[in-house]
Parts: C-alpha cells; structure tokens; sequence
C-alpha cells in the first residue's frame, strides 16, 4: 500500500496495492493508522484501483479506519471500486458511511 | 480434490486461488470465479480465527465437481460453535475487538446457492457451500428448449 497526503486540501490517499483478507489487513491497518495519526487529514480517500479482492476482513478494516478519521473530525470516501467489491461493500453497509466517489468520465 | 494445510492466515489466499482454479474447469464467469474466492476465503478464515482461536491446527478443504455444480467443504477440528443460527447473523461476531465484520457467514450465503454449517462444541465444525456454474445462461437454454417443446 501507498499513500500519498495532499497538503493544500488536507486530504491523505491511500493506494492499496494488495488483496485484502483476514491475513493482509493487520499490516495495511497498522500503516493507515500510522499515516491517519501523522497527517491528521480532513479527509481519507481509499483507492481501490490496484486491489483485485476483497472479503469481509477489508469491511471491518475500513470501519475502523472510518472511526478514527471521524474522532479527528474528518470524513472518507472510497474510489476505483471494481464489480466484485462493491458488491462485499454493498452487503455490509458500510457504503452508508463511507461513499463511493463516481469514476471520473473519460473525454 | 482436497487439501489439507495449516491454520496460517497466509494460507487464505493459497485455499481461495486453489479451489478458483479448480472451479474454472466449469468455465465459469469472472463474478462466479470471485464469488466463490470471497465465500472460501471466509470460510477458512473462520476456522483459523474462530475454530483454532488463531492455535496451530489443520484446515481442510474438499471440492467436488458434479455436472455445472461446484461443492466446496471447508472443516476444522477446532472449538466449534454453540449456537450455529446465532452465528449466521448478519453483523454477529465474537470477534468485535479484531474488527471482524461479523459479515462471514452472510456472504457465503449471498455468494454461494447453498450453505450448511454442521458444529459440534469440542469437535469441529463443516461448511458446506455448493453453486451451480452459468446459472443465467443454462437457464437460458431451459427456456428455449421449452419454446421449443411448446
């Protein structure tokens, strides 16, 4: 995972870069709570476009990350969801509190 | 098929990868194949997590193939569960604290046609998941042949 924070509108991105399940998410949350804690964002934003899967594990991570944001005062989005993720996001609820940024329109 | 392998988490996505390649035999859709990757994954997750308590212990896998129908048992021997209908809740988890979703048994549901959890406390538990490959299309067909017949 990457991640990238963006000074002037204080919002910190999260590039996951690895399938997300039960063993992978203990390393990705200890990174985006390191980063959460150190940039303090207004915003998170978790792009999906380099993530092929997902299981249950990735809804109880990115609820946890949701709450610390929110104690700090600040929101989340989610990008570049692919078919088969909405569809474990969708299921949980967790879109609800953490909204899907619609894909940018080509040309 | 069947493979049998220790209840390490690096072992999730060695079960779901295996079982998807074994299942792509059925020629199913790319949906199909990551429906049946999510419902393995929580089901083997389950038994490392919930079954052996994240203890050493073995996780088995059985997968069956009859006619366009895949049928997946997924077994532990570890400390089974007390109470399998509480369990299948949505949003239900022992595990709050590990941020677990409580969503494990609900997406092998939605994802899966069928799924039947036999636990014995002390024992183990079974998860067997069946799905029937190109559903839509072989339904299709039906009703063609049956335009046909008619």
């Amino acid at each position: 995972m990457e991640s990238k924070f963006d000074e002037t509108d204080n919002i910190l991105d999260f590039y996951i870069t690895e399938e997300i399940d039960h063993h992978t998410t203990e390393k990705i949350r200890r990174k985006m709570d390191y980063e959460i804690t150190r940039f303090m964002p207004r915003k998170v934003v978790f792009d999906f476009s380099n993530v092929s899967f997902m299981d249950s594990a990735g809804i109880g991570l990115l609820i946890g990350r949701y709450k610390l944001v929110k104690l700090i005062g600040g929101s989340a989005e989610m990008k570049n969801v692919n078919k088969n993720i909405a569809k474990v996001l969708e299921m949980s609820g967790v879109v609800k509190i953490i909204p899907i940024k619609p894909n940018k329109k080509v040309g | 098929m069947e493979l049998n392998f220790l209840s390490k988490s690096n072992n999730e996505a060695f079960a779901r990868i295996t079982v998807a390649a074994f299942a792509a035999q059925l020629d199913p859709t790319i949906e199909e194949i990551a429906d049946i990757k999510t419902a393995v994954s929580e089901a083997v997750t389950n038994c490392i997590i919930h079954g052996y308590e994240n203890e050493e212990g073995m996780v088995k896998v059985k997968a069956t193939l009859m006619q366009n129908i895949i049928e997946i048992e997924i077994s532990d021997n570890g400390i089974g569960i007390e109470d399998v209908e509480l369990a299948r809740k949505p949003l239900y988890t022992t595990k709050g604290n590990l941020e677990r979703s409580g969503m494990g048994f609900t997406i092998m549901e939605s994802f899966m046609d069928e799924v039947e959890i036999h636990s014995v406390v002390g024992i183990g538990t079974k998860v067997i998941m069946r799905k029937k490959i190109k559903k839509e299309e072989s339904e299709e067909i039906d009703e063609k042949e049956n335009a046909l017949i008619n």
